[in-house]
């Protein structure tokens, strides 16, 4: 399958901290690709880095097909970005800041006005293209983010942590919104701490920790290879929790806490070995946990 | 989802129109929502020194360097609307832009580059400095001063010179980390120009070492145009005072793109 965008060993260093340290990262073309790691893992500079709003120190990176930095600009005109900290024009309405946007993407004239129109309808905006952006809600301003990065069709997406910050019923109108972008063939990299949101949208995951990719593949594949099948839980108090713990990892297995509670995990091999608790299928937050060490969101 | 523009498939050069048009259409649908203050700031203060200072100083003195006080000051005090319309916008809106509203990331993420960017924000200040610095000029046509055909090139001087201060204003804007530091160049460069540009008084009356200094003040050159396309043009020596604004409109234009990229590209 062709690539929408690849990265092979990336490296930017600030100073003395190495925010991504010899990254791979591919996004297959018409494919929607979660970049998945706890705050500080490095997603948000390699999200400047695909924009060359960050120029890498070593490795390749290439973006449909125009190698970055050299031709980043091209490469921006394809495609489409939605930041993670809200930067619309608080004092434009809601079509004043889609019509910046189609002039700072270059659709002609005679094109503008359906451009603005299709991402109105996209982001469900229609109602309120004359309401000021600061008058919006935090889950309207996001769809408008969104709508801004998709005014001039672009072939890829990149959303980093679409949904930070917002209350449940809002993430899932987003959710809503993005899978119909994916259903409409648009390559999709998007950056998240939200496990549910990864898994829920990504074809595939990329998990980075300090700035490395840990694992990459099919969220089902990754949980398989790296955790099992299968997890028990275990309540009790903490001095019970502990000695769960202790005899668990004594016996060859991985553990997690999650909140109140010991998660077993691989316990499909235990041959009568697991403890007591409530069995479940091991998921993409025990991964999550096993490979970065930080407890998921 | 299709609908990719046809100029992606084509490398981009530097300096594109069409990146220039978008950053300069944002800024006049911004403007339109906020062009009353931005008109009343830019244009009353200067106005009110021309009136003090007119008024002040003009019952004392009648005539300066040969022209009538309120002339002197009507003229001079263009190219303090020009400053002010243009330092001042770029200093603060820039250092807002990037730090607070984060818009320059935005526009760096669609096809524009920093120099496109740091070149149309100057532009569009340095047209509103073109604009606004004619206001002084107008009341001072109230208050007696015959219009002359040359003062139709004002405008364009305020251009110029306001695009070199708003260069200025955008590298202070990228050299600063704190928008509470703008005060110590205000105090020590901006004020100080502001007051030896041969608005108020001549050059003439200060220390020769003061009017060697005036020489770089590019306040000053804009000063001395402005009166001569009121009262009269001087040949090459209006040409060295064009040729002043230009060098420093070059040097703070390279200035504040090199510094801004450093600020905004990692």
């Amino acid at each position: 399958m062709a690539l929408a965008l690849s990265v092979r060993g990336a490296v930017k260093r600030y100073g003395e901290i190495t925010a991504v340290d010899h990254l791979d990262l591919e996004v297959p073309e018409g494919t929607c690709v979660g970049l998945l790691g706890p705050n500080g893992a490095g997603k948000s500079t390699t999200m400047k880095l695909l924009t060359a709003q960050a120029i890498a120190d070593e490795g390749e990176i290439e973006v449909l097909g125009h190698t970055l930095p050299r031709d980043s600009k091209a490469a921006r005109a394809e495609m489409g970005v939605t930041p993670q900290l809200d930067n619309l024009d608080t004092t434009l309405t809601v079509e004043q800041n889609l019509r910046v946007f189609a002039h700072l993407y270059r659709i002609p004239r005679a094109e503008r006005r359906d451009a603005i129109e299709r991402a109105l309808d996209m982001a469900r905006l229609g109602d309120r293209r004359d309401t000021r952006a600061d008058k919006l809600s935090g889950g309207m301003r996001r769809r408008l983010l969104i709508a801004r990065s998709l005014v001039h069709g672009p072939r890829l997406v990149l959303l980093d942590e679409p949904t930070v910050g917002l209350d449940p019923q809002v993430r899932q109108e987003l959710w809503a919104l993005i899978d119909a972008l994916r259903a409409e063939g648009v390559s999709i990299l998007m950056s998240t701490h939200y496990i549910e949101e990864a898994q829920r949208l990504a074809d595939t995951v990329t998990i980075m920790a300090e700035g490395k990719a840990v694992a990459s593949g099919r969220p089902s594949a990754l949980v398989a290879q790296h955790v099992g099948r299968e997890a028990v839980e275990v309540y009790g108090p903490p001095a019970r929790l502990a000695e769960v713990e202790a005899q668990a990892r004594a016996d060859g297995f991985a553990t997690r806490r999650t909140g109140t509670s010991v998660s077993v995990l691989g316990i499909e091999n235990a041959n009568g070995e697991a403890p007591e608790g409530e069995r479940r299928p091991a998921n993409l937050e025990d991964l999550f946990v096993m490979l970065t060490g930080e407890e998921a969101e | 989802m299709s609908a990719t523009p046809a100029v992606a498939r084509r490398s981009l050069g530097r300096l594109e129109r069409p990146a220039l048009r978008g950053v300069l259409v944002r800024e006049v649908i911004n403007f339109s929502s906020f062009w009353k203050s931005s008109a009343f700031s830019s244009t009353v203060e200067p106005t009110i020194y021309l009136l003090a200072f007119g008024f002040g100083f003009g019952s004392l003195v009648s005539r300066v360097a040969g022209y009538d006080y309120v002339e002197f000051v009507g003229t001079g005090t263009v190219a303090t609307a020009v400053l002010f319309s243009s330092v001042f916008s770029a200093m603060f809106g820039s250092f807002v832009k990037y730090q607070f509203q984060r818009t320059y990331d935005a526009i760096l993420a669609a096809p524009v580059d920093t120099e496109e960017l740091v070149t149309a924000e100057a532009l569009w200040i340095a047209v509103r400095a073109g604009v606004f610095g004619c206001a002084p000029l107008l009341v001072a046509m109230v208050f007696g001063l015959d219009p002359t055909p040359g003062m139709l090139l004002v405008p364009l001087i305020g251009f110029l010179t306001g695009y070199g201060w708003a260069c200025f204003g955008i590298f202070i804007a990228a050299v600063l980390n704190s928008i509470d530091h703008f005060s110590y160049v205000t105090s020590t460069v901006v004020t100080p120009m502001f007051l030896t540009a041969g608005t108020f008084f001549p050059l003439s009356g200060l220390p020769e070492w003061a009017q060697v200094l005036g020489q770089f003040n590019p306040l000053h050159h804009c000063v001395e145009l402005v009166r001569h396309a009121a009262f009269g043009f001087e040949g090459w020596t209006d040409l060295a005072h064009t040729g002043a604004l230009v060098v420093f409109a070059i040097v703070t234009w390279r200035l504040s793109i090199h510094y801004m990229a450093k600020k905004l590209i990692d």
